[in-house]
């Protein structure tokens, strides 16, 4: 039961990321940022520092367990407005066509021609750093590929025969794409929801390592990443940690991405039933 | 309201815009349905039928556009009401079916609440009422145990149950006409003999007229009271179901006829071979001129080369479009 793992597995490891980060205040041995001791600068992990500490003797468990709260909302909020605009582009362009096909070509092309990085800049730069500017600038810079998915889907979906027949049985345009293109393009939406949530993740890594992120001493995992960069030969277990907290994250929202896929395909589900 | 004919067309033509040129890939399309009929429309691929029922229904997308013509709902003009107002007659006065029930129902949708839909997006039910109708709506095209087949998705349902499943919905409202296009080609026979005759008993019982679209004559003759035969673009005989059979009187339905096999002829034993209509049918961009039909008549002469037949009143009721008609 191959299907199940990947839902089993990418779902567990998506919900534990969730949980560490609601629970953070109780799983925590320290308070993330006032507790810098000098004297327990970079001490390896131990059974007193499970994943050591940095070097300011801060304990970088407790810093990767209060980042998740940083990454985890940033990735699900910023790809779900991504989501959002992507399907509402893509989704009227592809069924509607005409001008408003070419509009949101255009609009897709110029955000595709411009580095999705180098635009979250600018509007950060426009808005100031910080959490909400942070969501924002990531929400309106990666929603080409979501479109471009579900215009070519609509486009596919609309010439079939349900389609049509919804047509004829007195449809009008926006329920049809509600209730017959919608849920049949769903899966690899889906997917490429989940592949976004992870790159989000990885941006928020990047726009904290230039210092408009979430700001410092707040942990999130980029920055902690960014931070270790240059003790990874003296003090690898800094850079280890958070990287494998956004590996495992990424990894099962990708594993959740397929399973959901295949529930939400009809046929492979009652194969299981 | 009453006397005026449920649907009526009069000189329908259908344009097809190929870029540099318009040709009418339909003309001349004149038939009237009355309430509770049952109407056949009958030619080969290509001949306009399923044009024509997309005019009907304001569906004509480009390349394709009403030329010219009126179509009549209960005496009123319907080709220019508003998009809005199209949308309300389709699916709750005027339903369609259509050749594929593979393809027509939406796979990710449990078929419960694709008829419920219907209820709720033409009559205005609430979800809870919709679902209620949806289960009667399905024990009444005969689906067994519709309780629980209303949780079923398209892909759990034969061919055969599926086509209910499309009669369901396209009944659902209660509409004044059905139009088939093709509805049992994609069927095996016997659930073809079925599905036709749960069509024609629902019909009957809720005095929905039928506008029948196939290529099969026999079908069509057999479920319709009236039929028309198209060809290229022209209804070239309309008649009495039965007459048509009796006594064919354009060429090309005789033809038809002719080629079709019968239970213990000659042909049907195979002792002889099944006539034929030689030569095919010509493209919308090539039609000849007069007759259509003038280049695989084998009663085609000079008149019908140049000059197009007008439709003429049979002595035995009909219509037929020939210079020589029987």
């Amino acid at each position: 039961m191959k299907l199940r793992a990947n839902l089993i597995i990418g779902g567990a490891l998506f919900a534990l990321a969730i949980l560490v980060g609601l629970l953070a205040p109780w799983l925590a041995h320290t308070d993330p940022v006032l507790d810098a001791n000098l004297m327990n600068a970079e001490e390896p992990p131990s059974w007193t520092w499970w994943f050591g500490t940095d070097d300011q003797g801060r304990d970088i468990y407790s810093r990767v367990v209060y980042g998740a709260r940083v990454s985890l909302t940033v990735g699900i909020v910023s790809q779900l407005i991504n989501s959002v605009i992507g399907v509402a582009l893509g989704l009227s362009a592809g069924y509607w066509g005409g001008w408003w096909d070419d509009v949101v070509n255009a609009l897709t092309n110029l955000m595709l021609a411009i580095p999705s990085l180098i635009f979250a800049l600018a509007i950060m730069a426009v808005l100031g750093p910080g959490l909400t500017s942070l969501l924002i600038a990531l929400g309106l810079t990666n929603w080409s590929f979501t479109c471009r998915i579900a215009r070519a889907s609509a486009l596919s979906l609309k010439s079939q025969g349900y389609v049509q027949a919804a047509t004829v049985l007195g449809y009008g345009d926006v329920r049809i794409m509600i209730t017959q293109l919608l849920p049949n393009m769903l899966g690899p939406i889906v997917v490429i929801g989940t592949l976004g949530m992870g790159s989000a993740v990885l941006s928020e890594a990047a726009l904290s390592f230039l210092g408009l992120g979430v700001r410092p001493p707040f942990p999130s995992w980029g920055s902690m990443l960014s931070d270790a960069r240059d003790q990874i030969t003296t003090a690898p277990w800094l850079s280890v940690f958070p990287g494998l907290a956004i590996f495992l994250t990424v990894l099962g929202l990708n594993l959740l991405g397929d399973g959901l896929r295949d529930i939400l395909d009809p046929q492979s589900r009652s194969r299981r039933t | 309201m009453t006397g005026a004919p449920l649907i009526e067309v009069e000189d329908l033509r259908i344009d097809l815009d190929d870029g540099s040129r318009r040709v009418a890939a339909a003309e001349g399309i004149s038939f009237r349905i009355d309430r509770g009929e049952t109407f056949g429309l009958v030619g080969e691929s290509g001949c306009g039928k399923s044009i024509t029922a997309l005019a009907l229904i304001g569906l004509l997308r480009p390349p394709l556009s009403i030329g010219g013509g009126v179509i009549r709902f209960e005496g009123k003009e319907i080709q220019h009401l508003s998009a809005a107002r199209q949308r309300d007659l389709r699916g709750n006065r005027i339903a369609m079916i259509f050749q594929e029930p593979m393809t027509a129902l939406n796979p990710v949708s449990p078929v419960g609440r694709q008829i419920a839909e219907m209820f709720v997006l033409h009559k205005g039910k609430s979800w809870r009422e919709a679902n209620k109708l949806a289960v009667e709506a399905l024990a009444s095209v005969r689906v067994p145990a519709p309780e629980r087949r209303v949780n079923d998705y398209p892909h759990q349902l034969s061919g055969g149950m599926r086509q209910r499943v499309m009669i369901a919905i396209a009944l659902a409202c209660g509409p004044d006409l059905l139009i088939a296009d093709e509805p049992t080609t994609a069927l095996d026979v016997t659930v073809q003999a079925e599905i036709i005759e749960l069509m024609r008993n629902l019909c009957a019982e809720r005095g929905t007229a039928i506008l029948m679209i196939s290529h099969d004559l026999g079908l069509v003759a057999n479920v319709c009271r009236r039929v028309a035969v198209m060809y290229a673009g022209r209804i070239v005989e309309e008649r009495g179901s039965a007459d048509i059979f009796r006594a064919p009187s354009h060429p090309y339905t005789q033809g038809l006829v002719d080629s079709l096999p019968r239970l213990g002829s000659r042909a049907a034993l195979g002792r002889s071979r099944l006539k034929e209509i030689a030569g095919v049918v010509p493209a919308i961009t090539s039609f000849p001129d007069g007759c259509r039909f003038n280049p695989r008549c084998a009663r085609a002469t000079d008149i019908c080369r140049t000059v197009a037949p007008t439709a003429e009143w049979l002595e035995a009721g009909g219509l037929v479009r020939c210079h020589h008609h029987a």
